[in-house]
């Protein structure tokens, strides 16, 4: 057997090695850099080769090569040996990937909420309370491996949607995971829960790789090639009911719902969004789903486009029950970061709503919205709610750190106008109020999957809206409406973003309610809650979240544009 | 006025920058007094109004859309911003613009300042819901329509839940939850209509283009269905009405008067813009249900007023008696039905609204809402209750006051509609009779009902701010009830428009401006 060469398109690729390139200098950085300059240059690397892949995707994205056809219009190449596709999409979510990282490199960056050190464990080898531990905490010790670490998981984020062929696939789904299983486990606070929750995803993420891989070598069975543009042939040429060939499609589903978080394979989601570190459920909440959702859809829309007829109606049942166990269960919540959480699972439901929504391109006029745009356009608005609402949770403080049980933000708004104000913009926003970014993008992943004849769907997702509504309303009834269980010792510092006034304006309502005896009764034993300045870096990140929901809940359509001009994926 | 300016987005612009600049006044200095918001406040609801005033004179009564502006919006689903305004946006912007007013000159110390609380909020959330909701009746867009729509239910929110009486936050929540709800129905309709439009070519939002899409019977049924649930709920029609009684009753009566004034009347705008605009076939195939629903909600919200004895709570319900007057005359597809339903919406909007600001006064003089713990009014404050009564009568449609004009009109539509429907209506005078002036025997004549210190307790007259804020009301339903060609000459032609559309081919078109002129005389 004759081994050539593959081709490598560097002069398309290079955005991928800045920021590659910045993660290893990083690893470089924690063994040379003397400790106290490790926490600046570490932050300078992480940001410089963000905004280097960024400044690069968007070089490379205005540049790339038309391949399409009269009908369908599609940019980009496939290199190395085809197993990497460099086409439009790819480049929307490469852009926003980066965009995610740059926030949470600057949520990772935050040391003023914890009195100069940061959110992550001194030594995280020190088992919780031990001597070690204590000593690492007492010198001030920081974990700046984390900065790395994401710049690792950005890059196989970077890869995972870009992935043409399944094992490349597979490659990037471990090399954005087992950054991701590590920094979960890194919490300074709450040590045990963080470790839990990084087992836990760990485990189930490992079994779920199992799923995949299994699943490949079975469709590699079926159709003798691990490249998408093979199986897309073999499907079409062979028999669509092999057992070889869907029994390997639902294990690498198995895998990829896994990483969506949609139900049946949610479990982990709001113990490890719950028990990380704030800053990386965060980044990993929102960053994690634009990746695994680009490498869904080109999974679905290239490999099995062919057997569309197969995974449609799987998908149906899965968005359903997904956006109504994440709806319901998300109303009994009491913690808000595990209420985020089950939103977010939610949300997953939305999304693959509109990734159901798949048409084939003869039946889509050409002044119609696409699935693919619709999802594109979605995971935007998803993504900025949720990293300004959980850099948001990681503001509500009290001595023991963060607070988040539910019960406890009573009478936030009041206190702290702004930062109530904000939350309630990036709730309203989940929960796709007019004016807000989210209900552009919950009516674009509705629209496709109406044109696309699924309107159970749609109508069992209109119900969940409906749910979700309930739960997000609750928490800006309590923060407005609720008598504050500690006013004695309010006069809190209030975070200097910008925000609705008007909305802050509203905040000098009092009300006491029946049903918060439970509320005051356990804020009196605990200490005040109050929202504490954090660093410019945490500033700019929720200032940004906010402008972009505002901003395409008023104005979407540049990036709805800009969603619907990628083109298609290229084969 | 030339029509070359863009005179309708500035109207939804000035109260938007009013709220804005209210919002952001400077506090603490007058905190006690709090003027300053209330000044620029209602500063802004005036200029507002002589606007809507100057659009309303140098409107052309002929017909048609004027004012128009179409911009472009977000390409990619069709929609546009486009305002216009046609009989029905104008006689319910001119109700809007001037019940704003009203309500900040009734509510001058009633809330904020006295008790506390900064009166900025309130101040800034009645402009904020005064720039929605003439956005709303302005829109010619759906999209834009739905988005606006949508918007008002934020600031009604902050309005009930911040500054009500104890409950005020759950009603708040109870409301926000129904109007939602109803919302994401609408959003339904809103994205199939995206679809069937996208599917005939070119996908657009606009009221214009999409009054000619040819739809299939079955779409045009179900699209028919989501709109007309939503402004049921809006509206609020039995049996989806329960959220209305309990916002009215936790709410400030001003917050009480936008609500029920100025939001639910979006319902029925939206029918008639929307339910028979766009789907006039479907609109026939449901009138009987419609009209049925509408007739339950009449007898029964007057049963329910009558049953209740919280003052607030009865207003709030004779409202929903109101709303199925207006819906019945919407759905009879009549001229004469369409005509009275949309005088009624302008003629409720003054009669209730003098009703809940009066009883605001009685509510905060007393410091009891219920009827059994108030009596004997009459005596120490006169023009109180000469106000009450004269806000009730106009309620039970007394010949002489513009409720009545309307209301005989949406009579005549039933029963030329059919004879059964326009029995049952009629059944709704003489429970309006007896909740309006029962109420009044109980609150206002007598001896007070409460023992003791509080007996003698001389409830004070109006002050001449009190009286200010509820003239105009007072004046308007006096003028139109004995001369109402302005608001008619307005409403006529677009009903003529809007039924030739639904394509119902009527036998007197005539009739309604000379009925009403008899009626007055």
């Amino acid at each position: 057997m004759e081994f050539s060469a593959p081709q490598i398109a560097h002069e398309v690729l290079w955005p991928a090695y800045v920021v590659f390139g910045a993660a290893l200098l990083g690893v470089l950085g924690e063994a040379f850099l003397p400790r106290r300059r490790r926490f600046v240059g570490q932050v300078a690397i992480a940001t410089l080769g963000l905004i280097g892949g960024l400044v690069g995707t968007a070089l490379v994205a205005l540049d790339l090569p038309s391949v399409g056809s009269d009908d369908v219009a599609a940019y980009g190449v496939t290199t190395v040996g085809d197993t990497v596709a460099l086409d439009g999409p790819t480049m929307f979510l490469w852009g926003l990937v980066l965009l995610l990282g740059l926030g949470g490199v600057g949520l990772f960056a935050e040391r003023r909420l914890e009195s100069g050190l940061s959110a992550f464990a001194g030594q995280a080898a020190a088992l919780p309370g031990t001597e070690a531990e204590r000593k690492a905490s007492t010198e001030g010790l920081d974990h700046t491996e984390v900065y790395p670490l994401l710049m690792f998981a950005v890059v196989g984020m970077m890869l995972f949607p870009a992935a043409n062929d399944l094992l490349t696939l597979f490659v990037a789904l471990e090399v954005l995971s087992l950054p991701l299983y590590l920094l979960c486990g890194l919490s300074r606070r709450r040590r045990l829960l963080s470790q839990e929750a990084a087992m836990k995803y760990f485990l189930l993420g490992a079994f779920s790789s199992g799923f995949v891989i299994y699943g490949i070598a079975l469709v590699y069975g079926f159709s003798g090639s691990m490249s998408y543009a093979a199986v897309t042939e073999a499907v079409r040429a062979g028999d669509s009911g092999s057992v070889l060939l869907l029994t390997g499609l639902g294990m690498i589903t198995v895998g990829m719902l896994f990483k969506v978080g949609a139900v049946p394979f949610h479990a982990w989601t709001p113990d490890v969004y719950q028990g990380a570190p704030t800053a990386v459920t965060a980044f990993m909440s929102a960053a994690t789903k634009v990746a695994a959702f680009g490498a869904t859809l080109r999974l679905f829309y290239v490999a099995f486009g062919s057997e569309r007829w197969t995974w449609q109606p799987m998908l149906w049942v899965v968005a359903i029950i997904t956006m109504l166990v994440g709806a319901v269960l998300a109303v009994s919540q009491t913690d808000v970061k595990r209420m985020l959480a089950y939103s977010s699972i939610a949300h997953t439901g939305f999304i693959l709503t509109g990734l159901i929504g798949l048409r084939d391109t003869a039946e889509v006029g050409p002044a119609e919205i696409t699935s693919l745009q619709a999802v594109l356009f979605y995971l935007v608005t998803y993504s900025f709610a949720t990293l300004g609402a959980f850099a948001l949770v990681g503001v509500v403080r009290d001595d023991s750190g963060e607070v988040t049980a539910m019960a406890r933000w009573a009478g936030l708004g009041r206190r702290s106008p702004v930062v109530a104000g904000v939350f309630a913009l990036f709730l309203l926003s989940m929960a796709g109020i007019p004016l807000t970014a989210g209900f552009v993008g919950k009516w674009a992943v509705f629209a496709v999957a109406v044109s696309a004849g699924a309107w159970p769907v749609v109508v069992v997702a209109l119900a969940s809206s409906m749910i979700a509504v309930f739960f997000y309303v609750r928490v800006i009834l309590l923060m407005y409406f609720t008598a504050d269980p500690d006013p004695s010792k309010a006069g809190s510092a209030d975070v200097g973003v910008g925000g609705d006034a008007a909305l802050a304006g509203a905040s000098s309502s009092t009300e006491a309610e029946r049903g918060t005896v439970t509320v005051r009764s356990r804020a009196r034993v605990a200490d005040a809650v109050r929202v504490e300045t954090p660093s410019l870096a945490t500033v700019v990140v929720i200032a940004v979240c906010v402008g972009v929901t505002v901003l395409l809940g008023v104005m979407p359509g540049p990036v709805l544009d800009l969603a619907g001009s990628v083109g298609t994926f290229i084969r | 006025m030339s029509s070359a300016a863009p005179w309708l987005t500035i109207l939804i612009l000035v109260p938007l920058v009013g709220a804005v600049a209210t919002a952001v006044l400077p506090r603490g200095a007058r905190r006690e007094s709090g003027t300053l918001p209330r000044v620029v406040g209602l500063g802004f609801s005036l200029v507002t109004l002589g606007l809507a005033v100057a659009l309303g004179l140098s409107f052309d009564n002929t017909g048609g859309m004027q004012f128009s502006e179409t911009y472009e919006w977000i390409g990619a689903f069709g929609a546009s911003y486009a305002v216009g305004l046609d009989g029905l946006g104008l006689v319910l912007l001119l109700l809007t613009t001037l019940l704003v007013p009203v309500v900040l000159v009734a509510s001058w110390d009633s809330v904020g300042g006295a008790d506390g609380r900064s009166p900025h909020a309130f101040v800034g959330w009645v402009l904020a819901l005064e720039a929605a909701a003439v956005a709303v009746f302005l829109a010619q867009d759906v999209f834009f329509f739905y988005v606006v729509f949508e918007a008002t239910l934020i600031p009604a929110y902050f309005l009930i839940g911040g500054f009500g009486r104890p409950g005020a936050a759950r009603a708040a929540v109870k409301f926000l939850v129904f109007q939602l709800v109803g919302g994401l129905i609408l959003l339904g309709g809103v994205i199939g209509l995206y679809v069937e439009s996208a599917s005939a070519g070119d996908p657009s939002y606009l009221v214009s283009d999409l009054a000619g899409l040819d739809l299939t019977t079955g779409a045009e049924r179900w699209l028919f269905v989501a709109f007309f649930v939503a402004f049921a709920i809006k509206a609020p029609m039995f049996p989806v009405h329960t959220w209305l009684a309990d916002t009215t009753e936790k709410a400030t009566p001003g917050t009480s008067v936008l609500l029920v004034c100025v939001l639910d009347k979006i319902g029925t705008y939206g029918m008639i813009r929307f339910c028979l605009g766009l789907f006039p076939e479907a609109s026939q195939w449901a009138t009987p249900v419609v009209v049925i629903a509408a007739l339950v909600s009449i007898v029964y919200g007057a049963l329910l007023a009558i049953g209740t004895d919280d003052l607030m709570r009865l207003i709030g319900l004779t409202s929903l008696s109101h709303f199925g007057f207006i819906v019945l005359g919407i759905f009879v597809l009549n001229t004469q039905g369409g005509t009275g339903s949309i005088l009624y919406m302008l003629n409720h909007g003054l009669a209730t609204a003098a009703l809940f600001l009066v009883g605001g006064y009685l509510v905060r003089r007393r410091g009891t809402s219920l009827i059994s713990e108030l009596g004997g009014v009459e005596k120490s404050a006169p023009v109180l209750a000469g106000l009450l009564l004269v806000a009730g009568l106009a309620t039970l449609g007394l010949p002489g006051l513009s409720t009545f004009v309307s209301e005989f009109l949406v009579l005549v539509g039933a029963f030329v509609y059919a004879p059964w429907a326009g029995v049952v209506a009629v059944t709704a005078i003489v429970l309006a009779a007896i909740y309006v002036l029962w109420a009044y025997q109980r609150t206002m004549t007598g001896p007070s009902p409460v023992a003791g210190a509080a007996a003698d307790a001389v409830t004070p007259d109006l002050t001449r701010r009190e009286i200010g804020a509820v003239a105009p009301l007072v004046l308007l339903m006096v003028l139109l009830g004995f001369y109402p060609m302005p608001a008619l000459d307005v409403i006529n032609p677009f009903v003529e428009d809007t039924l030739a559309q639904v394509g119902v081919v009527d036998d007197a078109p005539t009739v309604p401006a000379d009925t009403a002129g008899e009626g007055t005389e």
